[in-house]
């Protein structure tokens, strides 16, 4: 068969299109799934006729916060991951911007040091020590913990930020009479708010997302979500569709902030890795 | 006063930051060197004892703690060649302009922003024997159900499927990002010189994305070794030790077991093989790289 180019050239954009559906729906196939069994009862879901027909219930909406007690959780993920991004925020931007005029690369490494060092090797330490500081049990160790998630994330995606500045703007202040702290207050963090913007979304998520620290620092009152839920699957016997609504609600807020906001998230994730 | 403090901003700036990173991280990793070489199960009855280097030679010489770093090698090296090529593949294959770009990178965002906790629980239904999807498609295509995490031969290989299915937009996005940073010239020239596209491909394309690649490929190697809440969350080491990789084992060690000498010494060892591979990898990079 012989083609003119215009209908290969259909062609070949028809099979761009089925193989790149195909992709697109292996990587969100698992989340769809996940809603699905959030709506059916355990009946439904046992039933593979019943993959896609049923009928929807929101029965294990309320039972996730009704009888397996989620709101809780869900404020203290919450809670916890602001303070720790705001807190990381009043330490990592300061450094990050020293780091990036002076070219403290000794920092930068240091920084980056945190990111390779296990996570299991701080906890051994760091449980010993919340517990004979009489800490374990307050929101103090969880605050600190999710801090050091967030700082590395802050300086590393600042710094190059900091630097694509032109040092002329700051110059420009301190000849009219601006101290250097005024300057970095009115005058670079205003103009730096894109980057504030896509280290702290990072920062929260990370925060939100993480599971190692509070599973060994909380306690009843402080257990943040993902703990949470890891406890629910501890029940004898697995209730599937109430787990399934659990992850629907943890997941829901971390997915709907990077679609809407996804040019920041992408550029945070990437950040340092394309030098252009 | 403030004057002096403003012409030492710098100061101000960074050593607050310094300060609490080292209590955050120097005390406790010199802590954990310091109880590597001593048995201790946190006991306030009995105290610290210090046996010297026996708690490295009885993991050195225990085939649970032997298992555990091969099966942490498998599990990064399985999944990082298998993100690798996807990822760069499938990069390459959306790297054309075409409707709906922005949506498709958002959609491929998913998989890595997503708790992971979460994650592991809907992946531990997809397996589900009886219920999960897995088996229905296996049964549909006319093959046998596996039991996939629930034993001890499939839960590894179940488990980098999944690392490969939430990271592999990870490396396809970077390499996206470089592709679009790329310079037209070089492409240019090598269609007036009559290449063909695969030599454009080979010789070209993948030439300049090298250092992007190799990047991102760090970045994955660093996490796929230090891998803990999808283990964790869905078979937490087991069935039995089939899914104890380095970090899993040490922290197993540490809050079921309270064995904090072990721990101390299991994470040791970890951390300089994390710091070893990573060293291992940046030097054949910078080699690989000296030699265009």
């Amino acid at each position: 068969m012989r083609f003119n180019g215009k209908t290969a050239e259909s062609i070949r954009s028809a099979a761009f299109y089925v193989v790149l559906i195909a992709i697109l729906f292996c990587a969100i196939f698992p989340f769809l799934w996940m809603i699905l069994a959030s709506l059916k009862n355990m009946v439904d879901l046992l039933n593979m006729d019943k993959l896609f027909r049923f009928k929807p219930n929101l029965g294990n909406y309320a039972d996730v916060f009704g009888k397996y007690q989620f709101l809780r959780p869900l404020l203290n993920s919450l809670l916890i991951g602001v303070v720790s991004t705001i807190l990381a925020m009043l330490f990592g931007l300061p450094a990050s911007y020293s780091i990036a005029r002076e070219k403290k690369t000794l920092y930068a490494s240091m920084i980056l040091i945190i990111r390779i060092i296990p996570a299991v090797s701080f906890l051994v330490p760091w449980y010993i020590m919340f517990t004979k500081l009489n800490l374990a049990g307050t929101y103090t160790p969880l605050f600190l913990s999710h801090w050091l998630i967030a700082l590395p994330l802050i300086i590393w995606i600042m710094i190059p930020y900091f630097e694509s500045i032109p040092r002329e703007l700051e110059q420009a202040a301190w000849v009219d009479g601006c101290s250097r702290f005024g300057t970095f207050m009115k005058i670079i963090l205003p103009i730096s708010s894109p980057g504030i913007l896509t280290a702290g979304l990072l920062a929260f998520i990370f925060s939100w997302n993480n599971f190692i620290f509070a599973l060994v620092l909380c306690t009843d009152k402080t257990k943040t979500l993902p703990t949470a839920i890891f406890n629910f699957i501890s029940y004898t016997e697995i209730n599937w569709s109430g787990l399934m609504a659990a992850a629907v609600i943890i997941t829901a807020p971390i997915l709907l902030i990077s679609i809407c906001l996804q040019k920041y998230i992408i550029t945070g994730l990437t950040a340092g890795a394309v030098k252009g | 006063m403030l004057k002096w403090i403003d012409d030492h901003l710098s100061y101000f700036f960074t050593l607050p930051t310094i300060i609490l990173v080292l209590a955050m991280i120097g005390f406790p990793l010199a802590y954990t060197l310091t109880l590597s070489f001593y048995d201790w199960g946190m006991s306030n009855i009995t105290p610290m004892r210090w046996i010297g280097l026996e708690n490295y030679r009885s993991l050195l010489f225990d085939e649970r703690f032997l298992l555990a770093v091969s099966r942490t090698f498998a599990f990064t090296g399985l999944a990082l060649v298998v993100e690798l090529v996807l990822g760069v593949g499938i990069a390459l294959f959306l790297s054309r302009g075409f409707a709906g770009k922005n949506l498709v990178k958002t959609l491929f965002l998913l998989p890595m922003v997503a708790t992971p906790v979460a994650i592991g629980l809907i992946w531990t239904l997809i397996y589900e024997p009886t219920i999960g999807i897995a088996n229905f498609i296996l049964t549909k295509l006319g093959l046998q159900p596996l039991v996939w995490l629930g034993s001890q031969a499939t839960a590894l290989p179940s488990l980098v499927v999944i690392d490969i299915w939430q990271w592999t937009p990870m490396i396809m996005l970077i390499t996206l990002a470089g592709i679009t940073a790329l310079p037209a010239e070089p492409f240019e020239s090598a269609k007036v010189d009559g290449a063909s596209p695969w030599q454009i491909l080979w010789k070209i394309t993948i030439k300049l994305l090298r250092p992007t690649i190799w990047v991102a490929v760090l970045l994955r190697l660093i996490d796929v070794l230090k891998t803990f809440d999808i283990i964790y969350s869905t078979t937490q080491g087991g069935p039995g030790y089939a899914t104890e990789t380095m970090n899993i084992l040490s922290f197993r060690y540490a809050f079921e077991y309270f064995q904090f000498g072990k721990a101390s010494a299991s994470l040791v060892l970890f951390f300089a093989f994390v710091l070893t591979i990573a060293g291992i990898f940046i030097r054949l990079k910078n080699r690989y790289e000296v030699e265009y």
